[in-house]
């Protein structure tokens, strides 16, 4: 699935955003954008007063936008999603436009059908939500949205099961010339000291591994994810004789994007952006459900 | 008697006691255990699977550390006919609740319980739908 407007959406590219899925807002209107931007500021300053704020002594003054980004959506009846931003106005020239973004937080939907069907009238599906910026921030913006909208976020782990079939999708994506290794990270479990193994795949290899896995393109099943899993493992052993299905998956990098067992992504190619969100997407409405 | 796998060395066959109950135990965040047990189970003879072999799961506490697809397991409990049980170990309440659940199917299957045998575990796995 192609963006129409790669451009809108490149900005989202290359940054590392943090995963929380937030339940079903109540009474959220597409319509109100600038008014909850106006509360949200305002929420915003009473913290700091209230001393909450990130850096104390400085006259800090936080601009908050939100809006909409209609070309994030699976089909015509997701929720197009929302931006939210922070940027700081340097005090010294209040004239001067330039404004540095500190904070962004994203809710979004992309193919969620099974959410919104079951959801009253009154209630806006957005449950993947993405931040990158301090986690101050973050936390003051999710209690805003926790407040006014009734509803509840949660940090979205994903487990060695979840990464390993985003490491089979991802590398059975098409990609262009010099696409980079596949990388994955396993944590070995029950030792004094921690221990990191990095196991990295040519592109190309790992692509013509998943080709011979893959019976009908497009789809996948969790048995041709175990075979192509088994396959690097086997491998693995052969050389290095380590059971790595012993150990805990907790990172995997393509060309297409990464992903850790922290709930943390990193989009790197606008042309996979909505598919990617299609499964977190599923994944946030798993744990909310 | 505790093995890490199957099968037991031969040497110590005509020491060992009959064999009432087998527990495989499968820790849900290694894959290596689950093709541990899958590879162990070929050692098996099929005797054992009338009620005298069940499938312990370990590590269910925390599902964001899932490394094994659970509808494998439930495969295997299917295809092998036989129990599938779930527990925490680091949990001392059902550790101990575990252990006890065990302990009561071992007296099914050597026989100590009158009226009971370890064949009625066989009908207590069949699913209601298939009825």
């Amino acid at each position: 699935q192609e963006s129409a407007y790669p451009q809108r959406t490149a900005f989202l590219l290359r940054k590392q955003w943090t995963l929380y899925s937030v339940t079903p807002l109540y009474r959220f209107s597409n319509a109100h954008l600038r008014d909850y931007a106006r509360l949200l500021s305002a929420f915003i300053a009473a913290e700091k007063q209230k001393g909450l704020a990130v850096e104390i002594g400085v006259e800090l003054d936080i601009k908050v936008a939100v809006s909409s980004l209609p070309d994030l959506k699976g089909s015509d009846r997701d929720q197009a999603a929302i931006l939210v931003q922070l940027s700081l106005r340097s005090p010294a020239s209040p004239k001067n436009s330039e404004e540095k973004l500190i904070w962004s937080g994203w809710f979004c939907c992309v193919s969620g059908d099974d959410l919104s069907d079951n959801v009253p009238e009154d209630f806006t599906c957005l449950p993947l939500f993405l931040a990158n910026g301090a986690e101050s921030y973050t936390s003051i913006v999710g209690s805003w949205f926790q407040k006014t909208f009734d509803c509840c976020f949660r940090r979205l782990a994903l487990s060695p099961l979840n990464l390993s079939w985003m490491a089979a999708m991802w590398t059975g994506c098409k990609v262009d010339k010099t696409a980079s290794a596949m990388e994955l990270v396993f944590s070995v479990p029950c030792l004094p000291h921690p221990l990191d193994i990095s196991y990295a795949i040519h592109p190309e290899d790992a692509k013509a591994l998943w080709d011979t896995v893959q019976k009908t393109p497009g789809e996948i099943t969790q048995e041709e994810v175990d075979v192509f899993m088994d396959c690097l493992y086997s491998h693995f052993h052969r050389h290095f004789k380590i059971h790595l299905s012993a150990t805990k998956l907790v990172k995997v990098s393509t060309a297409i994007a990464s992903a850790h067992c922290d709930g943390i992504i990193k989009f790197l190619q606008s042309q996979y952006l909505t598919g990617v969100l299609m499964l977190l997407t599923e994944l946030a409405i798993s744990q909310i459900q | 008697h505790l093995a890490t796998s199957l099968p037991l060395p031969s040497e110590r066959d005509h020491l060992r006691p009959r064999i009432d109950l087998i527990a495989f135990m499968i820790d849900i965040k290694s894959k290596y255990s689950l093709k541990n047990v899958e590879a162990s189970l070929d050692h098996v003879d099929a005797s054992f699977f009338l009620g005298k072999v069940c499938f312990l799961v370990t590590g269910v506490g925390r599902v964001n550390n899932c490394s094994v697809d659970m509808n494998a397991i439930w495969k295997l409990g299917e295809v092998y006919c036989s129990p599938v049980l779930f527990c925490e170990l680091e949990l001392e309440g059902i550790r101990v609740a575990t252990a006890q659940r065990l302990l009561r199917m071992l007296q099914i299957c050597a026989g100590h319980i009158p009226g009971v045998s370890a064949l009625s575990f066989g009908s207590l796995m069949r699913n209601s739908a298939d009825d």
